[in-house]
């Protein structure tokens, strides 16, 4: 008796084999595409900002890496690139500035300051960008040298290199402000913004 | 000593306190503040004095809790090449208030606007006391009052959700600033650069 074949059934493979191939060789071609020209956005308010200044200059020359555009409109930027502290003055311009950049759209938090508030834990200043935007990459460092920039670059395009077209929850940088205007719940924001090292030694309340 | 503070005491008398030389050398002289127009008044314009320059406007307050706030004044008379430091005591638990030296020095404007944002001291007469370093809506206090906790008196949560729902256009006029609004505030050699085309065009 002649054996019936099912159309999607294919050479004893699962039912999903070809689309699977499909999905990963977009999403390879996709991702290359993505991580090897990412155009950065820079925010540059403090001394990270002249490593960021270093690292695109000659001698690390993130160009190299596929920056080589740097983009000083957030309308035609990939990766936005905090370097340096935040002060609560600057909150909603960052926020603001990262609404403004299309989608697909990553953040790296260059330094100490901007990734935790740093040696600054006082009345001015975000206790880390994470409370503002969400953050991909965080490179530590007071300030970072080039290298570590670098390094955290490739970091990012690892991540890129990882992401999928057609998984529904790849990115979760899509993140509104909810009804009262946070990005985070307050509790989540002062848990990350507690105090540490030297800084515990202090008091919140006169 | 500055040869100055003689000058001082010689015509204001009593309204002039304590003088000392402080240790980088420079005169420091106490002025009682119901005065302190009159006395800038006098340094800006006798001839012998000159001290035509406002460098810088700054307070100080004290960890001793019985002490007086200052505000310091450094002047500078650019002709003679010779500096003062000018102190007004407030007490504490009265008024914060002084009189503004704006009408003698245009550039203290900005000057006691930061006093008044880090310290909460008044300046009577100025014409636009506002905050200068924290934005306008800032609720917390004044920040570099010694009872001004280092962090703030709200929690991080709360100062977030105050930031990040802040209009960053709101603080800042959107007016540019135009050499002619101010032509008639000008001094009369930058009147004359001006009108040789040295910066720009003349306003007629």
């Amino acid at each position: 008796m002649k054996r019936v074949v099912a159309s999607t059934e294919v050479a004893g493979q699962s039912p999903n084999y070809l689309l699977a191939k499909f999905q990963h060789l977009v999403d390879w071609a996709v991702n290359a595409s993505r991580a090897n020209s990412l155009w950065p956005m820079p925010f540059g308010t403090a001394c990270c900002a002249i490593e960021f200044m270093a690292t695109a200059a000659s001698r690390y020359d993130f160009a190299r890496f596929g920056m080589e555009r740097q983009a000083f409109s957030p309308r035609q930027a990939d990766v936005l690139i905090c370097a340096g502290r935040l002060p609560f003055k600057l909150a909603p311009v960052i926020r603001r500035i990262y609404d403004q950049m299309p989608q697909p759209k990553w953040v790296i938090s260059m330094g100490a300051c901007a990734s935790t508030g740093g040696i600054f834990d006082n009345y001015a200043m975000v206790q880390g960008i994470d409370t503002i935007v969400p953050v991909d990459v965080y490179v530590p460092g007071c300030p970072p040298r080039p290298e570590g920039l670098l390094y955290g670059v490739l970091m990012l395009h690892k991540k890129i290199r990882g992401e999928s077209l057609f998984d529904a929850e790849r990115r979760r940088d899509e993140q509104p402000l909810d009804e009262k205007g946070l990005r985070l719940s307050p509790a989540e924001i002062d848990e990350v913004s507690e105090p540490f090292g030297n800084s515990v030694h202090q008091f919140r309340s006169a | 000593m500055n040869p100055t503070v003689s000058a001082l005491q010689a015509t204001f008398g009593t309204a002039i306190g304590r003088a000392q030389v402080a240790r980088d050398g420079e005169t420091v002289v106490a002025v009682a503040p119901s005065r302190l127009l009159e006395v800038m008044r006098w340094l800006k314009e006798t001839p012998d004095q000159t001290y035509d320059y406002l460098v810088d406007v700054t307070a100080v307050e004290y960890r001793d809790r019985e002490r007086p706030l200052e505000v310091v004044y450094f002047l500078r008379s650019l002709g003679r090449r010779v500096d003062l430091r000018v102190k007004v005591e407030l007490d504490a638990a009265a008024e914060l208030a002084v009189d503004s030296v704006w009408g003698l020095w245009r550039g203290a404007d900005w000057l006691e606007r930061e006093v008044f944002d880090m310290f909460g001291i008044t300046f009577r007469g100025h014409p636009d006391l506002r905050r200068i370093l924290m934005w306008e809506t800032y609720a917390e206090g004044y920040p570099l009052r010694k009872d001004f906790p280092l962090r703030g008196r709200f929690s991080r949560a709360e100062q977030v959700r105050q930031a990040l729902n802040a209009n960053p256009e709101a603080h800042y006029s959107l007016d540019e600033l135009s050499i002619a609004d101010a032509w008639g505030d000008l001094p009369d050699d930058m009147r004359e650069r001006l009108r040789r085309g040295e910066r720009g065009t003349l306003p007629e």
